[in-house]
């Protein structure tokens, strides 16, 4: 059970988060102008490593809001939270 | 033979105790294990084992104990307890000790048990010297502490935030110091800790290891560690101990009880046990080099000790990494995990150089590695012979360390003659992975107080009593019971839906849908909001209108449906499926916060704010105008998809015209707390007109018979909106999540299954939802899916039964027969457009 740092309410049992996949990666900004190819890799392809991850949480029973965090798939070591916009922390 | 010394040891004499024991009754003391009133009482044989079904006894005096597992019959029950962990209670203790080493699980546990939730800056998990002392320095320190050990012997821990908890178990660690304990409050209850610690502190300690010799598996052989702890702790002893060891600890002991010695390490083995009768064992001792050089040692007990393996169980949940120690033969920490330590004995500290001899003389196929697997060195040399390299491999094709005692006393000892038979070391051979829980626990404790009325929450409408009232058969659908039918003069449920359908379209029905999720949605740009997520459009729905819309994932696929009302030029109120109320809500925020920030919308759950009853069928206009008497209900004045805001019995009401059924119909809302007062008037109103009360089943019907698809239920998360036969309602002219998707070559396939009805030839045979279409009768293997049964029903309207159905190329097939196999059969049936009922929709209204 991860203890996630929510930005705004602080650490809290995992239990009270929901996962949502790979951060950073926006939705095209003009779908209709890409071909199948591209639109597809938004849709179906996300990075899998092993390591430090970027990845998007909300804090589906506290605040409910979104936000990304940096984790490490391997040792599930969180290096830090931040809010959608935001650059990584180093 | 084992006796009660008279003086000496931790037991209270003045507190007598007793034990059943296959139905014989025991004496021992408060203080006593099971297994040690077993011993005291001379008995120390206890049952058969797994496999071949040898007779075993005792061996340790802990967590470690293959083969003393008993089945606690009262005063609860309880399968596989280790006997020499379960103390004496004050009620009398009634065990079983079953052949083979079987649990029984005996029915319902009635006892309550409870769940804790506790944070602290340190858990030390062990109050043995090293750990007592790590929690009585952070205790000076002012930190809060929790000290867990499993055993029951009261622990002194003075401070104001500290907790210590004897007779509770480390069951499992988790990632960020999440640590389960499970303490055993009285000997039926537990409570289940979740403990967040800043510090975790690993006290274990050391499970002494046997040693792998022929015979070694009779009862009397025992670990010499045990045999000491048997003599201070509880007063019992062997008049006439040996002791087989290769370290300097098992001489301590040996010392200690006067025992006869046979060290390893000077060259002596034991080649063989015999069973003496009542005379106890008779140890076969010859030199390692002339194994028939046989002397013999005769005894009561055998102690024997191979060296020490740290205690790492929770170390290893977590990952941590562990490496061999040469020089005392076991597995000890590399290094502990981030905000952790290890003391004591676990770390490997103060343990005894060992002369590790792996494979002794002597006939292996009695020589046990895993006594509770029952498995020889036999065994794994046959499993080496096979071919297997890895201590995984060889723990699956054999067993061994796969027991209930999750292989305490043979995990190394399997490592090490493995690496020994494969010629390398001990470390390339591997340690095995151990996994939670520590030791068994049951369901009843980790369900805690979360079962029955409490597993789940129970969601009624405020209409739900007079649903009970008048009999209603209820379906749960999420967390919502909802009538599924009403019954009347013990009708089954087939019948009771033919009555209320036909009652519907013949007159007028009624049901609660205060279920429907409800979503409030508000701010300027609502309508580009909802224009960005539904397939059609909303800035040109009217105020006073509403529009029926589907909602697609990025990927096109349909991910729910509902009704949007717009009650003003910035405020809409959209309903949803009763199961997807809180992941449509979901899906709505996270594009809001994380794709369209800047977009002013707010969103409101009003799901419980309205109660809403459909009132439906073609008298439906006559009963809503005497609750409604100065709304103009005629269809020039109140047409389709509108509504209107009125009151009705005193509530505030807001009556829209639509409709899942193709029938002239109202939905007419109220706030929550009115719904019941809302149902009586309508109900009311509907008497003189013959009004019959209606459930999801009958709902179900209607709608397939009108070709409306259930969100799924004729969809799976693979179809799209044109897959559905919905194109109407998909712009082309206005991006929306998931429109790009629809253009995919794999989207616009012309052969994807398509939502179709089906007609089987048999007007009387209703297909199984799920069932396969095929388009071949003569099912040979391997037999080509072309889709499959997705709702079938009877219908009153038609006169017979029909389905709806995905099936591949469907459209294209309109008019064709195709089979679907079921239970054996093999039916014929013809592909129909899905509209079956009223498909011109002249009954629309009324």
């Amino acid at each position: 059970m991860l203890l996630i740092p929510c930005p705004w309410c602080g650490p809290r049992d995992e239990v009270e988060f929901r996962y949502g996949g790979q951060a950073h990666v926006a939705y095209p900004a003009d779908p209709e102008a890409i071909d199948d190819r591209e639109w597809s890799r938004f849709v179906f392809y996300r990075d899998n490593p092993k390591g430090r991850f970027a990845e998007r949480w909300t804090h589906q029973h506290g605040c409910r809001r979104w936000f990304n965090l940096v984790r490490d798939t391997a040792t599930h070591q969180i290096a830090g939270s931040y809010a959608l916009g935001e650059e990584p922390p180093a | 033979m084992m006796r009660r010394l008279a003086e000496g040891g931790a037991i209270d004499r003045s507190q007598e105790r007793t034990v059943v024991v296959n139905g014989v009754s025991y004496q021992g003391y408060a203080g006593d294990t099971v297994a040690s009133a077993l011993l005291a009482n001379g008995l120390i044989a206890v049952g058969a084992s797994s496999v071949f079904g040898r007779v075993r006894g005792v061996v340790s005096a802990g967590g470690e104990e293959p083969n003393a597992l008993v089945q606690v019959t009262a005063p609860w029950s309880e399968p596989l307890v280790a006997a020499t962990l379960l103390e004496l209670p004050e009620q009398a203790l009634e065990v079983s000790l079953l052949p083979g080493l079987r649990g029984r699980l005996a029915g319902d546990d009635e006892q309550r048990h409870d769940h804790h939730h506790a944070h602290c800056d340190l858990l030390v998990i062990g109050a043995g010297r090293s750990g007592h002392a790590a929690a009585a320095a952070a205790v000076a320190e002012g930190r809060r502490v929790i000290l867990a050990e499993r055993d029951f012997r009261p622990i002194e821990l003075a401070g104001d935030e500290a907790i210590a908890l004897p007779r509770t178990t480390a069951l499992g660690s988790y990632d960020d110091n999440f640590v389960t304990l499970v303490e055993r409050v009285s000997p039926v209850r537990r409570r289940l800790w979740h403990v967040r610690a800043g510090e975790v502190v690993l006290a274990t300690g050391a499970y002494e290891r046997p040693l792998v010799f022929p015979g070694n598996d009779l009862p009397g052989v025992m670990l010499a560690g045990a045999l000491r702890t048997y003599l201070e702790r509880f007063a019992v002893a062997a008049e006439r101990p040996a002791v087989f060891c290769n370290n300097d600890r098992g001489l301590e002991v040996a010392r200690l009880l006067g025992a006869a010695v046979i060290d390893l390490r000077a060259g002596r083995t034991v080649v063989g046990v015999e069973d003496a009768g009542e005379d106890g064992l008779s140890v076969l001792v010859a030199p390692l080099e002339a194994p028939a050089d046989i002397e013999r040692i005769e005894c009561d007990v055998l102690g024997v000790s191979g060296g020490f393996d740290p205690v790492l169980d929770l170390h290893l949940h977590r990952g941590g990494r562990v490496r061999w120690h040469e020089g005392r033969a076991c597995f000890v920490p590399d290094g502990a995990l981030p905000r952790q330590r290890i003391v004591g004995a676990a770390a490997g500290e103060g343990l005894p150089a060992v002369q590790a001899h792996w494979l002794l003389p002597g006939d292996e196929s009695q020589a046990f590695v895993d006594l509770h697997r029952d498995v020889t060195v036999a065994e794994l040399r046959r499993a080496v012979g096979a071919g297997l390299q890895s201590i995984e491999h060889v723990k699956r094709y054999t067993l061994i360390a796969t027991g209930a005692d999750q292989g305490r006393t043979a995990k190394t000892n399997a490592t090490a003659i493995a690496a020994q038979l494969l010629g390398s070391g001990v470390a390339e051979v591997g340690s095995s992975t151990t996994r939670p829980p520590v030791e068994p626990i049951s369901f009843a404790a980790l369900a805690g107080r979360a079962r029955g009325e409490r597993f789940d929450p129970v969601r009624t409408t405020p209409i739900h009593p007079w649903h009970v009232d008048r009999g209603a058969v209820f379906e749960d659908v999420g967390q919502w019971k909802r009538p599924r039918y009403y019954p009347r003069d013990g009708e089954q449920m087939d019948a009771a839906v033919l009555r209320e359908c036909a009652a519907v379209r013949g007159g007028v029905g009624m049901m609660d849908a205060s279920t429907l999720g409800k979503i409030d949605i508000q701010g300027p740009d609502a309508a580009e909001f909802l224009n960005r997520l539904y397939t059609n459009a909303y800035d040109t729905l009217k105020v006073g209108r509403c529009r029926y819309g589907l909602m697609c994932r990025a990927d096109g696929m349909v991910f729910d449906d509902g009704v949007v009302s717009r009650v003003a030029d910035d405020r809409f109120f959209a309903t949803t499926t009763t199961g997807g109320a809180a992941v449509v809500l979901d899906w709505m925020e996270e594009w809001l916060q994380t794709e369209w920030p800047q977009l002013r919308v707010w969103l409101t759950s009003v799901t419980e704010q309205w109660a809403t009853v459909a009132v439906v069928g073609p008298r439906s206009r006559e009963v809503l105008a005497a609750v409604v008497p100065g709304v103009d209900l005629s269809a020039e004045a109140f047409p389709f998809m509108s509504f209107v805001d009125t009151a009705v019995a005193g509530a505030d009401a807001h009556v829209s015209r639509i409709s899942f059924s193709g029938e002239l119909a109202y939905e007419v809302s109220v706030p929550g707390t009115r719904g019941l007062e809302l149902w009586a008037a309508l109900w009311s109103a509907g008497e003189p007109h013959g009004v019959t009360a209606y459930g999801t089943e009958t709902m179900h019907v209607l709608r397939a018979e009108k070709g409306y698809p259930i969100v799924g239920q004729d969809t799976d998360g693979t179809v799209t909106p044109i897959d559905l036969g919905m194109d109407w309602i998909v712009s082309k002219t206005k991006p929306f999540v998931g429109s790009r998707s629809l253009r995919r070559p794999d989207t616009m396939r012309p052969d994807r299954k398509q939502l179709v009805g089906l007609l089987p030839d048999d007007p009387a045979l209703r297909l199984d939802e799920g069932a396969q279409v095929v388009l071949d009768p003569n099912l040979r293997a391997p037999v080509p899916m072309a889709g499959h049964v997705t709702s079938s029903y009877d219908s009153a309207a038609l006169g017979r039964t029909f389905a709806l159905a995905l099936v591949r190329g469907g459209r294209d097939r309109i008019g064709h027969s195709l089979y679907v196999s079921q239970s054996g059969v093999t039916a014929r049936a013809t592909v129909v457009e899905p509209v079956l009922v009223d498909p011109q929709g002249a009954r629309r209204d009324g």
